[in-house]
């Protein structure tokens, strides 16, 4: 008995994925081989369910053809060292998938999500290994994302797992202490898979792998298995509120249209609105973290029905707690742009003037592309076309060398 | 973040480098053994070497748009030998490894110390746009 396979059948497959990663993870000890076996069987089901159908019992077919590599794997290595007399045990040891089936702990995708971005892995590392482990992605899709070889993809999530093996770090929950210290290490982690996808949503590669409905999806299954954690909901809702705003983002020419400019119609509502009911959820938890604060001032922008509407006064506010709770040079440079909005683009210009000596920032080209928006706005065109180019100089964006050219161009009366 | 190191070396004439068996050697094995750790470590996109400046032509659309060729390389002191994009974390990684190439071994096994130029390449605007 199968089922025909449709639209929602691949959104199953994934969602399935990570529970059995964990009930086998869980089962032979061994989160990487595990990972392998089920990376294998989830390329097994993508080839074999459009055309066979959708087995009546999903999960329990996924755990049998893992389970079956595992074996292999275990018999195989067995041989290796002609260890015979271990094999049968191994294999009984396998033979009872409905056992393994009825072992399932929805905990097994928040063990998953600790173990890929687990504190020895770079975030680069963390991010691909989150989303073949937890996503249920392919090496293939995963190395489509990022516009890298499928061999490459592949060695970078080898590594990746022998960094963990080699951590020694077991397969479980860490401890409530313990995952209350390396939750933000996840939710940073999502924030940048959302990050990639949106940066990648423009640009001359089309047909790439949407990453970021991909975070948003990971985001919304990491909410449900921490609902009381207002940080996860503050995430989701940031994304959601940035999200909706990706139809209006770019021109005929996938020129980039800034937020001032963009055609509000074009925002998707269904979004702000999910954003939003999050959002004012979360506040009312009371622990106000970095991603709250975030999501409260795309919320500000996505709530003004015309760009005159913002309500600057409110951003600046967020922003000025943003730099209490969370530091950083961009906190700063988006809080001289609110500043300005509300006290006048000198006010913005002072506070600008406390990055020029800071080396994360001194010469990034956000630091140019603000100064040159302000300077603009002051009436002071020179400097600003000076400003717009040095900007366009250093960016690494093709869409916004071209935006920030433009604009230089424009003041310089083409 | 993606780079691409383009190894430049000196033009001198148009042929093959004329060193020993056994430099030619070391060196096609260091070059070939660096490969294979960049692949490992998940960080090569492509490897490519091009062929001596003697294959090389100039071309320009002519008046009818028709490809008009050089048959002859244009002064330059130095030529692009070969290039890898390489998809690293930091630009410090990138500097690391054109350090590593640059000091592949020439004649007598001294290292070469070719000029390797490493420049970013151009991706998609992140999130936040003024």
């Amino acid at each position: 008995m199968t089922k025909t396979w449709d639209a929602t059948s691949e959104h199953l497959l994934r969602e399935l994925a990570p529970q059995v990663l964990g009930a086998v993870a869980r089962r032979f000890r061994d989160f990487s081989s595990a990972e392998d076996a089920v990376q294998e069987a989830m390329i097994a089901a993508f080839s074999q369910w459009p055309q066979e159908g959708v087995p009546e019992n999903p999960r329990g077919w996924l755990i049998q053809v893992a389970c079956r590599r595992m074996t292999d794997q275990v018999r195989s290595e067995i041989a290796r060292r002609e260890r015979e007399t271990v094999v049968a045990a191994e294999t009984a040891n396998v033979a009872s998938l409905l056992e393994i089936e009825a072992d399932m702990d929805p905990d097994d995708t928040l063990i998953l999500l600790f173990t890929c971005c687990h504190p020895a892995l770079t975030p680069s590392s963390a991010i691909v290994l989150t989303l073949r482990a937890v996503g249920g992605l392919t090496t293939a899709e995963i190395a489509n994302a990022f516009l890298v070889p499928e061999a490459t993809m592949a060695q970078r999530i080898s590594r990746a797992k022998q960094t963990i093996k080699a951590s020694g770090t077991p397969f479980r929950l860490p401890s409530r202490h313990d995952r209350a210290g390396r939750l933000p290490a996840v939710l940073h982690v999502l924030y940048l898979i959302f990050s990639e996808g949106y940066t990648s949503s423009i640009g001359p590669h089309l047909q790439r792998f949407d990453l970021a409905r991909e975070a948003i999806r990971l985001t919304r299954n990491t909410k449900t298995l921490l609902p009381e954690n207002a940080e996860v909901a503050g995430l989701l809702a940031l994304m959601l509120l940035t999200d909706a705003r990706r139809a209006a983002r770019t021109g005929p020419d996938e020129e980039l249209i800034p937020l001032g400019k963009q055609d509000r119609s074009l925002w998707d509502h269904v979004e702000i609105s999910e954003g939003i009911a999050l959002l004012t959820a979360a506040l009312a938890k009371g622990a106000v973290g970095l991603y709250q604060l975030q999501a409260a001032i795309a919320a500000v922008h996505d709530e003004a029905q015309r760009a005159e509407d913002t309500d600057w006064r409110q951003i600046l506010a967020l922003y000025e707690l943003l730099k209490r709770v969370s530091p950083s040079p961009m906190v700063t440079l988006n809080h001289a742009i609110a500043a300005a909005m509300v006290h006048g683009p000198a006010d913005g210009l002072q506070l600008l003037r406390a990055l020029d000596t800071d080396p994360r920032v001194a010469t990034h080209y956000r630091l140019a592309a603000v100064r040159a928006h302000l300077l603009e706005q002051t009436g002071d065109y020179e400097a600003a076309i000076e400003h717009y180019r040095i900007a366009a100089a250093r960016t690494t964006s093709i869409p916004e060398r071209n935006y920030l050219m433009t604009q230089a161009a424009r003041l310089a009366g083409d | 973040m993606k780079y691409i190191l383009m190894m430049n070396t000196m033009k001198t004439g148009h042929g093959v480098p004329e060193w020993p068996r056994k430099d030619l050697q070391a060196h096609i094995a260091f070059m070939h053994g660096a490969n294979k750790e960049l692949h490992e470590r998940g960080e090569l996109i492509s490897a490519e070497g091009l062929s001596f400046p003697d294959q090389a032509k100039l071309v320009r659309a002519g008046k009818d748009g028709r490809p008009v060729t050089d048959g002859i390389f244009p002064e330059s002191k130095e030529f692009l030998a070969g290039f890898w994009i390489i998809d690293v974390d930091s630009p410090q990684r990138a500097y690391e490894i054109a350090a590593n190439m640059s000091a592949a071994p020439g004649p007598g096994g001294a290292p070469l110390n070719m000029p390797i130029e490493v420049r970013p390449i151009m991706s998609g605007p992140p999130p936040e746009m003024l």
